[in-house]
């Protein structure tokens, strides 16, 4: 016998075993163990090497302790004990692998077992975790009759339900209700008639499910699996990545075999532990699917250009097949000519939120030092640049200052003109966990969704009247001496001026054109001023708007003049809408700022860049997405170089920006599919999908994350870094760089935030936080710690804002309030997700939303077809009744070409952020007359029989 | 409610169903809509429309802010709720409710649950088979709609129907006036002006050696000295969730004097200091129910000093509820499913709080417990056992009822002293000392003293005190199954060895020839390994009718 394991035999005492007195010592299985404080028995055994059989447990969720498989006997205790619920007491003795445990270990799996189909292995997974149990403790043939036949449900597009595989241990109820929130799975009925169902025991495919797939990923049987049996296939190789969808940049492996994604896992990264949402885990096809550019196109002669869309099955009619030399020497030649001709002015890029840091960092490279202008912009202009300018503006740095993950931790959380639960639906998962734990949830937004059922207060104001409330709060504060003088005083200037702007804004002014009751106000501004912790987190319902530099200013003078910032959580969160837009932000993909937002027109700035780059840049500042549309209209600009933005989708007024583009004299497109802006293109460069490259990207949240390649790119189709960079030589640059990694190199060395980091680390770690400036510092969660903000002075600016009306207000002709917006299952233009099966299946339509009044006023069901005209265009959309419309609004995602919500959308900018005003214009809305019918036959429910009150 | 998306979503969207609504806001009135109300609004509806349709379940979720599924999870658990499926048809506006537990089932009520469904018009009666409803003394016991008839028969349900009395009547016991007439509520009285010192009314119970009455005989004074010594806010939770086949002692007792275990429990208020008062009745117990309300309302009315809000809340049959944490769940308005412990009850209860739960019956005991000293009650007891015990007594007894005996008593002496011997024609073969849970015991065994702690050693318990004694005529191996089957029916569906167990138990059972290994093993699993009592005390009768009744098995 060792000296250690003599030791060991004595049995536990501090003093043998170290004698760390928060350690609880007691005994497993004989041997002399010491557990952590508020650890559970089976946690305890599997740090120490024990295995317990355990089906109902997953670490990270709530241990419920119903399955039974892991009961151990602790002596002294009438009946046997769940490991992973119970934690073990100081001298406890606990038996795991006892005659009697065993005993009951393997009847519980035994039972289980009998009830499998054909009291055997899972059909439906290679790995069940009852069949590893029952193989490891040889568990086989059960000795018990099975349970009745169980029906599958197959009704839902993404996953299959065979409860005949179920052991109801209820992982799935705890993934749907705690985890996520959504609140879809129940455990119904009693007994052997137990069964998991989904809202009221409807299908899954007509239940309220988001598809979320936590369920499916917390099954230990595969009862929930993807549909169609990808589960089955065993992968040959699991790539951890992040997610190429939202900013709220949840890390994830893709399963791969045969060049293919068979599905897709969440990982344990910072912002997601685990979590993933309907896009993320099952909008990963679209990279295989038959209709991808994998070969490059250029325009026939004679192939004129309209304002026109061309459908992808008629490209071949515009487009002809070349080689890659042909293709880039034409799509640089007609940029290069152009430059050469009428000087860098007359060209402009669109860079990508999609595309990584390395290839925005490039793109924007290649259009300040290729084209010598710079013009180049990409989608936070339509996004959140009046945001960004704000932040700039008033406490110098244009992210966020508290992560989703801290700010979740506040007493109240306002959510304003966001809609998380459809756009950020994991970071939505954190806000309602927070709401369960406790936080006062307040949703302050126009549209009820469903985050609303969680919040402690719900505003919903009337469209474009924010700057009225949040002034109106402002006011209520001052009133009740509830700001925060000291805080004012040290660490912000312009209060003044605040103060009297704030004093003509009383709530009982602004709370009717709100259409808001004014104690709600009042109350709101009470919760928010007098809480320990507080955040904002906002979306494009602030900034989306010609007043939305004024909205997110009046956000931040509230933050500032309670001291609601630069604590933990304690801030501000502008939740940034694509997975790297912030990053694409950060490393210049804007026509004001080089990387690391250093103005263009600072001639300090210039000199730096013009000798990191070695080249002479512009001084003057480029212009933005919307006013290049414009600039091209008036023949300023003849050339653009699109990497993987949408214009002809995403852009306002699409009629508008389709004859600015069929205008241009040299267009050169970058895409993964033909997309609607493909069709105006001269030139068509085959790229890479997001699984089909490395790099990195930078979520809402500051976090700079690894995407690591997973597939190979189809056909001919070719990474974008390389394509930029074929094209940059081609333009007169002599680059070379090996890869991602060399061009990770260069941004730390031009964003002094991210200096500290090395692509080394970021492959071992995954995901790290900035401000990182020095090699191995830690990154910094929590920003303006202290009131010290990034300014010349570092102190925080109020800029106190009026209320001015949207661009276009209703009228007679146009009465009705038009907003665009996202939706759960489909990304922006629909690129991606459109060309996904699943998520094309659950929502394969274009929609409007509409107040049930308002519907009824048309004397229409929904279901039935509208016409939406503005004064821009018109288009025939489906109604969706929605009763958390309010009346006289309605509400349209921009997803589907086929009616394209941004034909009828204002142009009209924000004078400072250059975005244009998507969620305010005109419109009418009348029954379509022209079709008559709907669009999709209507399934109508079968009125149920009517219960009638019984005889009193 | 959230937008739907499925299939049916895309076209229909996201739409209150306004008649249900309006249907829903008429039945709750102004009454609060909180989460912990979720059973009693179910009611309101089951009892105003016969049944739960998807639209008010729907329309219940968007009023009371909750999931569908959470609705709908919570009403099936229940048997006193017809959840239909869409498009299912209301069910017939009468149910008949035929008890076939053990004691019914051994006085014919299978036959008479057939003859009565040949018998009734199926568009207008619905017969039910259920479990015990508490009038086993009476057995066989079929309830028409709320209306219990003992001793049924097919002509008396049948003429039941037909005159259309279908409500319980009120039990005569003592009413407040009275009660307090003969001296009660003084004791509270005198407790609340501060006359009174609540360590010494603790004392009283400890020396007492009082034991919860409900089947585990925690000590009920060691009990609220735990819960004095716990954080605050505190709640009492009274069971009257009676549900053991076999018992019916506390309905005795609320039938004839309500208000002693009402005193018993707002002392226990007052020696906790607890901030509210629930009282949990199970819902066979109609009668019960409308006389408390009114009682409560009376002492409301002319309260003897202050007093806590005081909840009466409805269970909706399930007999899991009689558990006390499932209990607690249940008046949260949730599926009555038992919490592992610990936490404890008592440190984690109801809403979080620290809880003292007890049995009805128990507190029933505390007025005189005080009032005539714990003397009084350790004086009493044979066999070396101290204290009283409420016999309910069924089976083939000449005076089956609940009989008031010295705790120790056997069931020789029980048989011979209080219930008048076997009835004609029966010899005396065996018996249930303790409800369906507590196992069976053969007459060999009859001179052991019946009281807590005393059984054990033969596999059995004496829980609630129902006594089921079986003749010559008696099968203890169909008992078994009859008694197996309930646990089956009334397993929360929680934890695989109950859940599966009992099914499977079952099913072994239902077969001519047992597979006595494999249901030991399986029993073995059953009691080690469950959550709760309920799937620990199952295997019980199935283990002592293979051991005590050999002779049953030999082919």
């Amino acid at each position: 016998m060792t000296e250690s394991a003599a030791l060991a035999s004595q049995g536990p005492s501090p003093a043998a075993t170290g004698g760390d007195p928060q350690r609880i010592p007691f005994s497993l299985n004989g041997k002399a163990l010491e557990a952590q404080p508020g650890e559970t028995i089976i946690e305890a055994a599997d740090r120490h090497g024990v295995a317990i059989p355990r089906l109902c447990y997953k670490p990270g969720y709530r241990p419920d302790g119903n399955c039974r498989a892991c009961v151990v006997e602790i002596e002294g205790e009438r009946a046997l004990a769940p490991a992973c619920c119970r934690q073990p007491a100081a001298g406890m003795n606990i038996h795991s692998d006892n005659e009697r445990a065993l005993h009951s270990q393997k009847m519980v799996l035994e039972l289980l077992l009998a009830d499998m189909p054909q009291q055997g292995p899972s059909p439906y997974r290679p790995d069940s975790e009852l069949d590893a149990w029952a193989a490891r403790l040889k568990v086989f043939s059960p000795r018990f009759a099975p349970r009745p036949p169980v029906a599958a449900d197959l009704s839902h597009p993404a996953i299959a339900i065979n409860l005949d595989a179920c052991i109801q241990c209820a992982r799935c109820v705890r993934a749907c209700r705690e985890e996520q929130v959504n609140d879809v799975i129940g455990y119904a009925h009693r007994g052997k008639h137990s069964e998991i169902v989904f809202d009221m025991g409807d299908p899954l495919g007509e239940s309220t499910c988001v598809a979320c797939g936590e369920c499916v990923q917390a099954c230990p049987t595969g009862a929930l699996m993807p549909a169609n049996n990808a589960g089955l296939e065993v992968p040959d190789q699991r790539v951890d990545s992040v997610c190429p969808y939202c900013g709220v940049g949840c890390l994830l492996s893709f399963h791969v075999k045969n060049d293919q994604i068979q599905y897709v896992t969440g990982r344990d990264g910072p912002s997601n532990g685990g979590r993933l949402c309907v896009k993320g885990r099952y909008g990963f096809d679209y990279a295989r699917h038959p209709a991808r550019l994998t070969t490059p196109l250029i325009r026939k002669p004679g192939a004129a250009k309209t304002p026109q869309l061309i459908a992808p099955q008629e490209l071949h009619e515009h487009f002809r097949e070349a080689s890659w030399e042909e293709a880039l020497d034409a799509a640089a030649n007609g940029l290069r000519r152009l430059r050469d001709d009428r000087g860098g002015q007359a060209l402009a890029g669109f860079g990508c939120a999609k595309g990584s840091n390395e290839e925005a960092y490039l793109f924007q490279k290649l259009v300040r030092t290729g084209f010598g202008t710079n013009n180049v912009d990409h989608c936070t202009r339509l996004c959140h640049a009046s945001s960004v300018a704000v932040l700039l503006e008033t406490i110098g740095s244009g992210a966020v200052s508290n992560q989703v993950a801290d700010g979740v931790q506040a007493e109240v959380i306002i959510v304003i003109g966001a809609r998380p639960n459809d756009n950020h639906p994991v970071a939505a998962t954190y806000m309602k966990n927070a709401a369960l734990r406790g936080s006062k949830l307040i949703v302050i937004e126009p549209y009820g969704s469903e985050l609303y059922l969680h919040a402690h207060k719900f505003l919903q104001l009337r469209p474009g009247t924010d700057v009225l409330l949040l002034n109106g709060m402002m006011h209520a504060i001052l009133e009740e001496n509830l700001h925060n003088e000291s805080f004012i005083e040290a660490h912000t200037e312009g209060f003044e001026a605040l103060r009297q702007t704030a004093q003509a804004y009383s709530p009982e002014k602004v709370a009717p054109i709100c259409g808001i009751d004014e104690e709600d106000i009042r109350e709101t501004a009470r919760l928010y001023s007098k809480a320990e912790t507080a955040i904002i987190f906002w979306g494009m319902g602030i900034s989306q708007h010609v007043h939305g530099t004024d909205n997110a200013r009046c956000l931040i003078s509230l933050a500032l003049m309670t001291g609601q910032i630069g604590r933990p959580g304690t801030g501000l969160h502008p939740l940034r809408g694509q997975n790297n837009v912030q990053g694409a932000s950060d490393v210049g993909l804007i026509p004001m700022v080089y990387p690391d937002y250093q103005p263009v027109n600072d001639p300090r700035a210039r000199e730096r860049f013009e000798a990191l780059w070695g080249a002479p840049l512009s001084p003057d500042q480029g212009k933005t997405v919307v006013e290049i549309m414009h600039a091209i209209h008036a023949g300023e600009i003849g050339g653009l170089y699109i990497m993987g933005e949408n214009p002809a989708m995403s852009d306002p007024n699409l009629s508008h920006a389709r004859a600015a583009l069929a205008k241009l004299d040299h267009l050169v497109a970058q895409d993964i599919f033909f997309t609607e802006t493909c069709g105006f293109a001269d030139v068509i460069l085959p790229a890479s999908a997001f699984p089909e490259k490395t790099g990195t990207f930078t979520n809402t949240d500051r976090r700079v994350q690894l995407g690591r390649q997973a597939l190979a790119p189809p056909g001919d189709a070719r990474q974008d870094l390389w394509i930029i960079q074929e094209m940059a030589r081609r333009l007169g640059l002599d680059w070379d760089y090996a890869g991602p990694e060399a061009v990770f190199e260069e941004i730390a060395q031009a964003v002094p935030s991210m200096g500290g980091m090395t692509w080394a680390r970021l492959e071992q770690e995954d995901s790290l936080t900035y401000p990182l400036e020095q090699e191995g510092d830690p990154g910094r969660p929590v920003i303006f710690q202290g009131g010290v903000f990034p300014t010349a002075d570092g102190k925080g600016r109020f800029v106190p804002a009026d209320y001015v009306e949207a661009d276009e207000l209703p009228d007679e002709t146009f009465p009705v309030i038009f907003l665009t917006g996202r939706q759960l299952e489909h990304w922006h233009t629909g690129t991606m997700t459109r060309h996904s099966r699943v998520l094309n299946a659950i929502e394969p339509l274009p929609y409007v939303l509409i107040s049930p009044a308002d519907l009824r006023a048309l004397a229409l069901e929904s279901g039935d077809l509208l016409t939406i005209e503005s004064r821009r265009g018109k288009v025939a959309v489906s109604a969706r009744v929605d009763e958390g419309m309010q009346q006289g609004v309605v509400l349209m995602p921009f997803t589907y070409h086929e009616a394209a919500a941004n034909l009828l959308t204002n142009d009209a900018l924000d004078p400072h952020g250059k975005i244009p005003e998507f969620k305010f214009c005109a419109v009418r809305v009348s029954k379509n007359e022209a079709v008559g019918k709907q669009q999709q036959p209507v399934e109508r429910e079968p009125a149920a029989p009517e219960p009638t009150p019984l005889p009193v | 409610m959230k937008r739907t998306r499925g299939k049916r979503g895309r076209i229909q969207g996201r739409v209150t169903p306004h008649k249900a609504l309006a249907d829903i806001r008429q039945l709750l009135g102004d009454e609060p809509r909180d989460r912990d109300l979720l059973v009693e609004h179910l009611h309101k509806i089951q009892d105003r429309y016969g049944c739960l349709s998807h639209r008010h379940l729907l329309a219940l979720s968007i009023e009371m802010k909750l999931p569908m599924a959470e609705v709908y999870e919570t009403a099936t658990f229940y048997h006193h709720f017809d959840v239909l499926k869409s498009d299912e048809a209301p069910p017939p506006p009468l149910t008949v409710r035929v008890c076939e537990s053990l004691t019914c089932e051994m006085f014919g009520a299978r036959e008479l649950s057939a003859a009565l469904r040949a018998a009734a018009s199926s568009e207008q009666v619905r017969v039910q088979p259920v479990p015990c409803v508490g009038r086993c003394h009476a057995a066989p016991v079929a309830v028409v709609g709320a209306r219990p008839l003992e001793q049924a028969n097919k002509d008396k349900v049948i003429a039941a129907i037909a005159t259309g009395e279908t409500a319980c009547p009120l039990p005569e016991g003592v009413r407040y006036a009275q009660y307090r007439e003969q001296g009660g509520y003084a004791l509270l009285a005198d407790c609340l002006k501060g006359n009174r010192d609540r360590d010494e009314i603790i004392a009283a119970l400890e020396a007492s050696q009082l034991r919860g009455l409900g089947g585990a005989g925690f000590p009920a004074g060691k009990k609220w000295r735990i819960l004095r010594g716990q954080p605050a806010p505190r709640l009492v939770a009274v069971n009257i969730d009676e549900g053991e086949p076999g018992t019916f002692k506390d309905r005795h007792y609320l039938e004839t004097d309500p208000h002693r275990f009402l005193e018993g429990a707002l002392i226990a208020c007052w020696a906790i200091e607890a901030e509210a008062m629930y009282l949990y009745l199970r819902d066979e117990y109609a009668g019960c129910r409308a006389m408390l309300e009114r009682e409560l309302a009376a002492l409301r009315q002319d309260p003897p000093g202050a007093l806590p809000p005081l909840h009466l809340r409805r269970g909706a049959g399930a007999y899991i509820c009689g558990e006390e944490s499932a209990m607690i769940e249940s008046i949260e308005g949730k599926r009555g499913m038992p919490r592992l412990r610990p936490p404890y009850v008592a440190e984690k209860g109801l809403f979080g709080r620290p809880t003292l739960e007890q049995n009805m019956e128990t507190l029933h005991w505390v007025r005189d417990i005080v009032e005539k000293g714990a003397d009084w009650f350790t004086s009493q007891g044979r066999n070396g056992r101290q204290g009283l015990r409420s016999f309910s007594v069924s089976g083939r007894v000449q005076k089956p009822g609940m009989h008031l005996a010295p705790a120790g008593i056997t069931m020789r002496e029980l048989l011979d002293e209080h219930c008048g011997g076997m009835l004609p024609g029966h010899e005396f073969y065996g018996y249930f000392p303790g409800g369906a849970s507590g196992g069976i015991l053969p007459a060999s065994r009859a001179d052991i003293p019946l009281d807590f702690d005393t059984l054990q050693p033969h596999g059995c318990f004496i829980g609630s005190a129902a006594i089921i004694v079986l003749s010559d005529q008696d099968s203890a191996k169909a008992l078994a199954l009859n008694a197996m089957r309930f646990f089956e029916a009334e397993s929360c569906g929680q934890c695989t060895p109950c859940r599966a167990g009992a099914a499977k138990a079952v099913a072994l059972m239902e077969q001519p020839e047992w597979d006595r290994l494999l249901l030991e093993d399986l029993a073995r699993t059953m009691e080690d390994a469950s959550i709760c009592g309920l799937g620990q005390a199952a295997p019980n009768p199935l283990r002592c009718a293979m051991k005590y009744f050999p002779g049953e098995f030999e082919s």
